[in-house]
């Protein structure tokens, strides 16, 4: 069984908003912010493990530039997964499992403002059955929506309760800046804007953009990067007041058409949690990579969370969705709350692929075991 | 406490130009099923997944690991999705060993794969801007270094691409079949990028190739002779800065050193009986064989212009026929694992070389700035 007694012990997260910085330039603060914050100087780290996505930046090998954020020199053990940077935390959690090292650093970097993500993430589906088909990821969260109507599990009211909640969460996000989209490349109706007060009725009374779904119910295409360092046991405890332990993380994944699965569940996020510890109880915030309204109801029925969980107190994708960075965003918001003391059990959420194919829990604790020793 | 990893079962595909016989989904599973096979094991015997390629911009699809989730049997289980450039593969495989000595994962399916033939990898390399220079383009200056500072002589060039041809006529895998392969065919060959000539460089392919790792307690029941994982490393550095060395990046001599570290080698040469390397323009094998402690610097040709690296060389080199006779670029660093792994446990058929204990792998990326070693042994570690 892996150890548990791997903790989050710096982090730090750019801007949410579009920019013409780029993706290194991006990381390069985050990364200096979250070393200091753990009091590691650079090359003091083990393993390094970052997540991008050529794709955004419209080029091959984008990961080979953002080495320069973390001045890989002399040279470092590094990974680089072609994933949301929560899996790259996944990596790093797991090459420290091997007890040669106790530090590691994890990034998550993505730009989505120097392409189309319309015609981007139209390209992920299945080369001969999905994507010739030309299905944007927003018209899959509208069949996913319409989906969820239709079995009776939410109504357009819900969706629009949720939407107001993660504009009023928000307002109090310091992160969160001026986004591109949310429809980029596929602009339909007006972009009411992501934070903010918006009243329910005001919301239902705005024009669709995919039926049933109005532009506040679907998250925006921003740009942002961010970096989290781990370190194991002692070290974790001498480097930081309050480490943030990571108590369990698992992901799974589910079958690629969207009509091969049920999507008005997500059937992964629950068995990632079970695999990952929690098997209900009190939560005290989940941060849920949610990137529309209804994916938010999904998950919280998927995870099972107690009603007084508090979600998404960040705004959650919907105020912002840095793509790639999205997932190590949710798990930096949980964990800011364990180290803020603000809370004392969290769940973070991170999804890949279209309409939930890939979902990953991480379970994270702020109170010492009992007796000191995990 | 980490837990020990061993290879219990390897697979590759026939590596061609064109698999237009086979789906990208054909073409992974083709390999993930002969490492199945090989390992006697079904689909649902794997806990989780790790799959590499090079740039998704070589196929046109964005993260094509989510469509190929049912082709790999991945349903209900752990998927990653490792991109390191050229040494992808070899990352892929040490991910996959990573989960195992984790303790998470019993049994784990690596696999790296690339379908080059669906796109233009030329135009992928070069940043995906037209007329590039292309792979060769970038690292010719770099071997023209090469033999300006050891004095190489140019038929060493010619005698890698010969030997490693040679070689892939005994491997049923292989893609380039150069039956009538002579020096003076690839002395004539056009000159690409100098030094390199058209016949000292790697084709361009279609392949998948995968191993199945396992924990001690898997080995112990394994159908095959495990074949045991006695040190990985990877190594990353920046790929241009005012006194970088190329030539001899550092990150891939302390990647080197890391891995011999972890297996207590230290007298490579002696120690290792075979080695799988990247080689996909043929001076770089002299190079390699340098930065890995095999040859003193400076020396590499010399072990080239003595035939020690031949198959039948006291230090053969790519027995296999090496990245010069397949690269399916996202799958070439896999394939230098899955060729160790035969080789220590003796399946390597018609190009196994004899007595094989302790066999080495290696792969790099980038501006050769990557790099991901891999030392396989019979003994358990």
């Amino acid at each position: 069984m892996p150890a548990s007694d791997i903790a989050i012990v710096g982090y730090a997260q750019s801007p949410i908003a579009a920019t013409s910085a780029s993706e290194v330039q991006l990381l390069l603060p985050v990364v200096r912010d979250a070393l200091a914050m753990a009091g590691l100087g650079y090359g003091e780290v083990g393993f390094t493990c970052s997540g991008s996505c050529d794709y955004l930046t419209g080029g091959p090998f984008a990961f080979l530039f953002n080495l320069e954020a973390v001045r890989a020199w002399p040279p470092i053990e590094e990974s680089h997964l072609e994933m949301d940077g929560a899996w790259a935390l996944y990596e790093a959690w797991i090459r420290l499992q091997g007890g040669d090292i106790d530090t590691a650093l994890v990034m998550g970097s993505g730009k989505s403002s120097s392409s189309r993500p319309a015609d981007v993430w139209t390209l992920q589906g299945d080369p001969y059955y999905l994507a010739p088909l030309g299905v944007d990821p927003l018209s899959l969260a509208g069949l996913q929506a319409r989906a969820l109507i239709d079995a009776g599990k939410a109504t357009e009211r819900d969706f629009a309760e949720v939407a107001v909640r993660s504009r009023r969460n928000a307002a109090s996000n310091p992160h969160i800046g001026a986004h591109v989209g949310p429809h980029v490349g596929a602009h339909v109706g007006p972009h009411l804007g992501a934070a903010g007060e918006l009243s329910v009725a005001a919301a239902l009374g705005s024009e669709y953009v995919r039926a049933p779904l109005r532009a506040h119910d679907l998250a925006p295409f921003s740009d942002g990067a961010a970096a989290v360092v781990l370190a194991r046991g002692d070290r974790a405890r001498s480097l930081c007041e309050r480490p943030v332990w990571i108590r369990g993380i698992d992901h799974r994944i589910e079958p690629h058409l969207p009509g091969f699965r049920d999507i008005t569940s997500s059937a992964s996020t629950s068995l990632a949690a079970r695999q990952a510890g929690y098997h209900g109880g009190p939560v005290d915030v989940a941060e849920l990579c949610a990137v529309s309204s209804p994916q938010e109801l999904i998950l919280r029925a998927a995870l099972g969370l107690p009603a007084d969980t508090l979600v998404n107190p960040s705004g959650g994708p919907l105020a912002g969705n840095p793509v790639i960075a999205t997932g190590l965003i949710r798990i930096i918001e949980a964990a800011s709350r364990i180290m803020n003391g603000s809370a004392d059990r969290a769940l973070a959420h991170a999804a890949g692929g279209q309409l939930l194919q890939q979902n990953l829990v991480c379970l994270l604790e702020g109170e010492l075991w009992p007796n000191g020793v995990p | 406490m980490a837990e020990r990893c061993a290879v219990i079962g390897v697979g590759q595909t026939r590596h061609k130009r064109a698999r237009d016989d086979v789906s990208i989904p054909g073409l992974v599973r083709e390999a993930a099923a002969r490492a199945l096979e090989d390992a006697e094991l079904t689909w649902t015997d794997i806990d989780a997944v790790v799959v590499g390629k090079a740039p998704d911009a070589f196929e046109g699809i964005v993260q094509p690991e989510y469509f190929l989730a049912d082709a790999l049997g991945a349903n209900g289980k752990p998927l990653l999705r490792v991109h390191t450039a050229g040494s992808v593969g070899a990352s892929t495989f040490i991910a996959g060993s990573h989960l195992i000595r984790s303790g998470a994962f019993s049994r784990v399916l690596a696999i790296a794969w690339e379908k080059q033939s669906e796109g233009n990898a030329q135009w992928g390399l070069s940043g995906a801007r037209s007329r590039g220079t292309g792979a060769g383009g970038y690292f010719a200056p770099w071997l023209k270094t090469y033999i300006a500072e050891t004095g190489a002589p140019e038929h060493i060039g010619w005698l890698v691409a010969v030997k490693d041809r040679l070689n892939a006529l005994k491997n049923p895998y292989a893609h380039l079949r150069l039956a009538d392969i002579t020096v003076e065919k690839v002395a004539a060959s056009p000159m690409l990028w100098e030094p390199v000539r058209f016949l000292e460089s790697c084709p361009s392919s279609d392949g998948a190739a995968a191993a199945i790792l396992t924990n001690e307690a898997g080995a112990r029941r394994a159908a095959q002779r495990p074949v045991w994982v006695a040190a990985t490393s990877t190594r990353s550095e920046l790929g241009s800065f005012p006194g970088r060395d190329p030539v001899r990046p550092q990150a891939a001599i302390d990647c080197a050193r890391d891995a011999y570290r972890q297996a207590g080698i230290t007298e490579p040469r002696r120690e290792i009986d075979v080695a799988e390397l990247y080689v996909p323009f043929s001076w770089l094998e002299p190079i390699w064989l340098e930065v890995h402690g095999i040859a003193a610097q400076g020396d590499g040709w010399r072990l080239v212009a003595d035939g020690v690296t031949e198959l039948t060389g006291a230090f053969p080199v790519n027995p296999s026929g090496g990245v010069l006779s397949s690269n399916p670029i996202g799958a070439s660093g896999m394939i230098r694992c899955v060729e160790a792994v035969l080789q220590v446990r003796g399946g390597a058929g018609e190009h196994q070389v004899d007595g094989v204990r302790t066999a080495l792998a290696q792969a790099y990326g980038g501006s050769a700035q990557y790099f991901a070693t891999a030392v396989f042994r019979a003994a358990m570690p």
